[in-house]
């Protein structure tokens, strides 16, 4: 009897155990995130948003460049790697057994198990060593390897998830193949594909790495994606590692508000898909 | 009936054009990896990753310490995230109550949409001083007699990588191990309880075994993402390119040292051999990868890996 006793304990030891683990990991996303508001939410006003940094050891300023040079970037690079992306996604699924969808399949899998800065390093020798100066374009040709094989493996996950019934009542109906895969496939699981692309983007909008060497970073407004761009990534990292406490104060804000950007895009990608297919 | 429509041929013709991108990608990504790096291959051979200076200005270029760094860094990631993922992914598929999984599995998740360049931000100013002045300082009283928690106490550190590299990877482990034991039958756990295990050793002794390979494949997939991550790392493994036994000593790592020096490399031998590091660190993480998904797809197959499934 006393064996029973024991074991009882110890499933009940193991499962305290257990639960002790879970608040173990939660924990982190609290601390961070509530550090985050605490040391940035003072900072972030309206000039924050539109007026330019100020020089150092001045109070105030904002990162309006930033704010610019990452939609500028993220949306050169969403332009690119989005439609690529999903159509080579469709492809996967329509072709599903063809020699290319294999490979495709295989090597989007190699690399979304590239570290970004890998990414970063191929960017900077197919463009910026080729054209002797760095610039947003390269930036955003990182970030956009980074989204095709991402897409890809989504949309054709999502393209999946449709009845093969429908595709067979539409071809029997009359349509044409590529009728039957954009109006009646990708329709039904429109939601799908552009929750995936909004995690995409999401995840490539924190990126740094890739960027370091390609699009540099500046301290100026520029729209020009020729040029050296600047980045809410980029500016945490240099704000963040420089020594002045003005700068930290501005690191945290500009933490804040990237955070706030993912968090915001990947919580509308994934409430939108709990809805439709998880229900 | 007669043929195919104009339609589908421009269709197949984009969407092959799409698909095409991506194998012509990854081709552009090695051939470039490695033609950046002709000149320090040439020149080093298969040794670089043996030799141990790192001397832009004397142009001598070794990466030992680099992959040292690495490897220690991403053993003390997984050393601390693989017991507690682990622990969440049990305790939700075997024992937590239902309302509470999905979320307990979203929250933790979240910590994976959170930028690499905010874990850096945060590990600066709120975890490496609470590490330098309680935690390392510890450590060494108790832990002392080991050689890993010997000598002078840093703050941004070996150690102080991992901790930040185990909160960047436990929701990747964990998500993948969920799914993986979601995926074991309902009836190794019923086999188990009619034998009268208590509900730890049914989920123990008859569910963990036979999603192992699985979880195997979590953990090396948690291990390439901490390969590869880049500016947590840099921000706090204190960047010195040596090979140190204390855990509270600085390091270096392949990612970091491409991050910080890429940018302002002058001479072609020290770009080729940053490329070449480049190199190495993505031969790396395909291997991990590709050894990953191969465990994780045999379970997804349903071959049990546990003996006979217990």
């Amino acid at each position: 009897m006393n064996r029973v006793v024991w074991r009882r304990w110890k499933s009940r030891i193991m499962v305290s155990l257990l639960i002790a683990s879970v608040l173990v990991a939660v924990a982190p996303l609290i601390l961070i995130l509530g550090t985050l508001i605490i040391r940035g939410a003072g900072s972030i006003n309206f000039d924050f948003f539109t007026r330019m940094p100020a020089p150092a050891g001045e109070a105030g300023g904002g990162v309006a460049h930033a704010i610019v040079g990452t939609l500028l970037m993220v949306g050169t690079a969403g332009l690119i790697g989005l439609p690529l992306g999903i159509g080579a996604g469709v492809f996967c699924s329509e072709f599903p057994r063809s020699k290319l969808a294999t490979t495709a399949r295989f090597v989007a899998d190699v690399m979304n198990g590239t570290p970004s800065i890998v990414i970063g390093v191929v960017a900077w020798t197919l463009i910026v060593a080729r054209q002797k100066h760095f610039s947003g374009f390269a930036g955003s040709a990182a970030l956009a390897m980074i989204m095709i094989p991402m897409v890809l493996r989504t949309t054709e996950e999502m393209i999946k998830l449709v009845p093969h019934s429908l595709r067979e009542a539409a071809l029997a109906l009359g349509y044409p193949r590529w009728r039957t895969s954009l109006s009646v496939m990708v329709r039904t699981c429109l939601p799908g594909i552009v929750t995936g692309s909004l995690l995409a983007i999401a995840r490539v909008a924190g990126e740094t790495a890739p960027l370091l060497f390609t699009a540099l970073g500046s301290q100026f407004m520029g729209t020009n994606l020729r040029q050296p761009i600047a980045a809410l990534p980029l500016t945490v990292f240099t704000y963040a590692t420089g020594p002045y406490d003005d700068w930290h104060r501005i690191a945290w804000a500009t933490a804040l508000v990237l955070i706030m950007v993912v968090l915001c895009l990947s919580l509308i990608a994934r409430l939108a898909t709990r809805q439709r297919f998880h229900d | 009936m007669e043929g195919r429509s104009a339609g589908d041929v421009i269709f197949k013709i984009a969407l092959t054009g799409a698909a095409l991108s991506v194998p012509t990608l990854l081709g552009f990504l090695v051939f470039e990896l490695w033609a950046g790096s002709r000149l320090a291959i040439a020149k080093y051979g298969l040794g670089f990753v043996t030799g141990t200076t790192w001397d832009p200005v004397a142009e001598d270029f070794g990466a030992l310490p680099l992959i040292f760094g690495t490897l220690v860094s991403a053993s003390i990631a997984l050393a601390i995230a693989v017991p507690l993922s682990l622990g969440v992914a049990i305790y939700l598929t075997e024992f937590s109550p239902k309302w509470l999984r999905q979320p307990v599995a979203f929250l933790i998740e979240l910590l994976a949409a959170i930028p690499s360049v905010v874990y850096g931000l945060w590990g600066i100013f709120v975890l490496v001083p609470v590490l330098k002045s309680t935690v390392f300082p510890f450590l060494r009283d108790t832990l002392g007699f080991l050689p890993f928690f010997q000598g002078p106490i840093y703050g941004n550190s070996m150690l102080a990588a991992g901790i930040i590299l185990a909160i960047m990877v436990m929701p990747y482990i964990m998500s993948v191990s969920r799914e993986v034991l979601n995926a074991v039958p309902a009836s190794q756990r019923e086999a188990a309880m009619g034998l009268g295990a208590t509900r730890w050793e049914a989920a123990w002794t008859a569910v963990v075994p036979y999603a192992r390979s699985g979880i195997i494949g979590a953990v090396i997939l948690g291990l390439g993402r901490a390969l590869g991550e880049t500016m947590a790392v840099t921000m706090l493994i204190g960047n010195r390119n040596e090979i140190a036994a204390s855990l509270f000593a600085p390091g270096y790592t392949m990612a970091a040292v491409i991050a910080n020096e890429f940018s302002e490399a002058t001479t072609d031998m020290h770009f080729a051999a940053l490329t070449y590091v480049a190199l190495v660190l993505f031969a790396v993480t395909v291997l991990v990868n590709a050894m990953a998904r191969l465990l994780i797809w045999r379970v997804g197959r349903g071959k049990p890996s546990g003996g006979q499934g217990a």
